[in-house]
């Protein structure tokens, strides 16, 4: 495996956006959905080469050193990519599903006037995500942690007739900006504690000269967490994510599913040996994943439209990532990360098609029956739906009941919680299978009329998906159901360091296999009986959730607009700014326009006067011209 | 032609004996005049000329008398300047009139105010 072809995993995505990007909108759609796809598909090419060249070569980590790119003082930050177990994994992810969500969106997209864009935004944005996870220190990945959010912002707000989504896009833009404010002074107390931003060399030296709980470590775990919380939409930065479903549904599936808000996670994975060194910060990152993962499972139960509730359990089961973090279950969360790029990219894919053949309706109370229709939609989104219940044997159980086994080792209420929204989870995924696919279909009767199964370059994907839904699960087996956990196996290595700086956190597990029979049985359990509840109201009662006129209880009322954190933010951090950025401008405006207008008065009343000399005529002038002459002989002369 | 012994043996023009120098001096200060009153007055583009033409030359008579009265020969260099100088002036200034002639049949500096443009 030469580097060169390592070189060019990131770099075909950016050629792909510059000739899609210089070549809008002359280049024929055709030619744009395979310019755009080969250019990731080649990738994941490359990236599956690469990962089998390196299991091949012994699994040995290596940065491939490209060019010296900024130099201050001591400070080094060289241009260069490490290829190790955690970079490969995110590269077959990002590639993997990127290149079924491409062709995807050549059906998806194909009547877009604005498709060559589109997919030159999805290739840019590949190729800043790649750029995340191949960077050997923090300053590459925040280039593409940048490059990811300035993509998001571009494809949430890729209808841009839309004030609407103007808004969300802006919102997901500046909430993530207070993120990276964070990741930015996490990255400055690095350089200002190790002198260096290399990953190897930072971790070395932490592992080395750090006690366990140093204040420094703290405060720079907690900056980067910071940053995690913008990116990868945990509390309080999470409300970007849901309005971020403006944007076209593959936009959702790739960016707000499966790859960009996992860097939350990569980023923390990436930095284990520092978390493992600050045990507080791991305390606070499991309490908000486990705040997170609740609370947005509840918002998830009463909502209406298809891809809000999607995005409310991707803002969920990012919670249960953290909170697998937060119990330094590195490998069960990156597991839950693969498993969750799977079903959920699955999940909106397949709601794409449902809007597809909606004709763009997106609320749930409107659908219905559609099984019928979209057998093969139907299929795959029931096959995702029971992955991310963790019902086994599909592969949400397997990552799932890992972080909730790690959970409950590390901090019982927080497992407690994790099931409790495991239970929602089930519940309001279940829920919208139903209203979706089941019952009768209430729709308009043009949209009953219109109704068909999406084409094969979107029902391939869904297929594939479905696959690795059912089955991705199985990489990573745990020893209590006799399998040997090859992804733990293949990420152990990556907590070398960690475990020489902190040993006693990496202590072998206590939990007995009987007792981690009874966890998988509760939690398995709890899905099963909520999948239940929901088939017996939404199927056998055949509710439908009331429309938004009807008058709701309080609780429901609450739940429903969404704990009113939207009207929160906006009363206490929108509504001031906007106050005194219009006093600021008033008063500025005020004061400019005073000196300007003054001048520009002052001017005109010159130009009035002198205007008047003007008149054309020669006589005058020869009369002026002597008249200066005269004035300055008297002048020499007398003076 | 009588020998002075208190002049100096150079070559003088024998009108300095004569005419002072102060004739000569106002006799260019009304050449000038006339011609700054020419050139304020008259409308006619060629008479204005003239009239320029008659400023230099009163000019040039300062120069050469008091060339003459000081001995002092490199102000005659001057007016050789000057006079070339002039001339293409002229050159130049006669062409843009003929021009504007042919073009307007007028030489009224009175009627050829488009210079505001």
């Amino acid at each position: 495996m030469s580097a060169s072809l390592l070189i060019l995993i990131p770099l075909l995505p950016l050629v792909g956006f510059l000739i899609n990007g210089i070549g809008f909108p002359n280049i024929p759609k055709g030619a744009v959905g395979i310019i755009g796809t080969l250019a990731v598909v080649a990738s994941f090419v490359l990236s599956v080469m690469t990962f089998n060249a390196f299991v091949a070569a012994g699994s040995q980590p290596f940065v491939l050193p490209l060019f010296d790119w900024i130099t201050v003082g001591d400070l080094h930050i060289p241009f260069s990519f490490q290829i190790d177990q955690l970079s490969l994994l995110m590269l077959m992810i990002i590639t993997g599903v990127g290149s079924l969500i491409h062709i995807y969106s050549i059906g998806y997209m194909h009547h877009d006037s604005g498709f060559g864009k589109f997919f030159a935004y999805l290739n840019l944005f590949l190729f800043f995500m790649l750029l995340l996870v191949l960077g050997s220190n923090y300053v590459i990945m925040f280039i593409g942690w940048e490059g990811v959010g300035l993509c998001s912002y571009l494809l949430i707000g890729f209808w841009n007739k839309n004030t609407n989504y103007n808004n969300a896009a802006r919102k997901a833009f500046i909430m993530n900006r207070v993120g990276d404010l964070g990741f930015l002074l996490g990255i400055f107390t690095i350089i200002a504690t190790f002198g260096s931003v290399e990953y190897t060399e930072v971790f070395s030296k932490a592992a080395a000269g750090f006690q366990v709980g140093d204040p420094v470590i703290i405060t720079i775990t907690l900056f980067l967490f910071v940053g995690a919380m913008g990116k990868s939409a945990q509390i309080p930065l999470y409300t970007w994510l849901p309005d971020a479903m403006a944007g076209p549904t593959p936009v959702s599936a790739l960016i707000h599913a499966a790859t960009m808000v996992t860097a939350g996670i990569y980023m923390v994975i990436r930095s284990n040996v520092l978390y493992s060194l600050a045990p507080s910060t791991l305390e606070i990152v499991g309490i908000i994943g486990g705040a997170t993962a609740l609370f947005a499972a509840s918002i998830g139960l009463l909502q209406n439209d298809i891809k809000k509730v999607l995005a409310y359990s991707t803002v969920s089961q990012l919670g249960y990532m953290f909170m697998g973090l937060g119990a330094m279950a590195y490998s069960a969360s990156m597991f839950h990360v693969i498993t969750h790029a799977f079903f959920k990219a699955l999940l909106f894919l397949g709601a794409g098609s449902v809007i597809h053949a909606m004709s763009d309706e997106q609320d749930i109370r409107s659908m219905g029956g559609l099984r019928k229709k979209l057998p093969v939609t139907f299929l795959t989104f029931l096959i995702a739906t029971i992955a991310i219940s963790g019902i086994p044997p599909f592969a949400g159980f397997f990552s799932k009941d890992e972080i909730l086994a790690h959970v409950f080792e590390h901090n019982k209420i927080l497992w407690v919680i994790g099931v409790l929204g495991s239970v929602m989870t089930s519940f309001y995924m279940f829920r919208l299978l139903f209203l979706t696919f089941f019952g009768t279909f209430r729709g308009t009767h043009e949209q009953e009329h219109h109704l068909h199964e999406s084409p094969a370059s979107m029902t391939v994907p869904l297929i594939i998906l479905a696959i690795l839904s059912a089955a991705g699960g199985f990489i990573g087996v745990p020893e209590a159901l006799h399998g040997s956990h090859q992804l733990a196996q293949f990420m152990a290595p990556l907590y070398d360091l960690a475990k020489t700086a902190n040993p006693a956190a990496f202590a072998h597990t206590s939990l007995s296999h009987s007792e981690e029979y009874m966890l998988m049985a509760i939690s398995v359990a709890a899905a099963l009986i909520s999948a239940i509840a929901a088939y017996v109201m939404y199927v056998q009662k055949g509710a439908v959730p009331a429309a938004d006129t009807e008058e709701k209880s309080g609780l429901q009322r609450v739940i429903y607009n969404k704990y009113y954190v939207d009207e929160l933010y906006d009363s206490v951090f929108v509504k001031p700014v906007k106050v005194l950025s219009n006093f600021l401008y008033a008063a500025g405006e005020f004061a400019i326009d005073l000196i300007i207008d003054a001048v520009v008065k002052l001017v005109g009343l010159f130009a009035k006067l002198l205007r008047k000399t003007q008149t054309g005529s020669t006589g005058e002038y020869v009369f002026a011209m002597v008249i200066g002459i005269v004035v300055i002989l008297f002048w020499k002369l007398l003076l | 032609m009588i020998p002075n012994p208190t002049m100096p043996e150079v070559n003088i023009p024998a009108v300095i004996q004569h005419i002072p120098l102060q004739s000569y001096l106002i006799l260019a200060t009304l050449l000038f005049v006339i011609g700054i009153i020419g050139v304020l007055t008259r409308r006619n583009a060629i008479i204005i000329f003239m009239s320029i033409e008659l400023m230099l030359n009163a000019a040039n008579l300062l120069l050469i008398a008091f060339s003459s009265y000081r001995s002092d020969p490199s102000a005659q260099v001057f007016v050789f300047f000057i006079m070339a100088v002039a001339a293409a002036e002229v050159a130049v200034g006669l062409a843009i009139i003929v021009m504007i002639y042919r073009n307007t049949r007028n030489t009224d500096v009175g009627f050829l105010n488009k210079l505001k443009w």
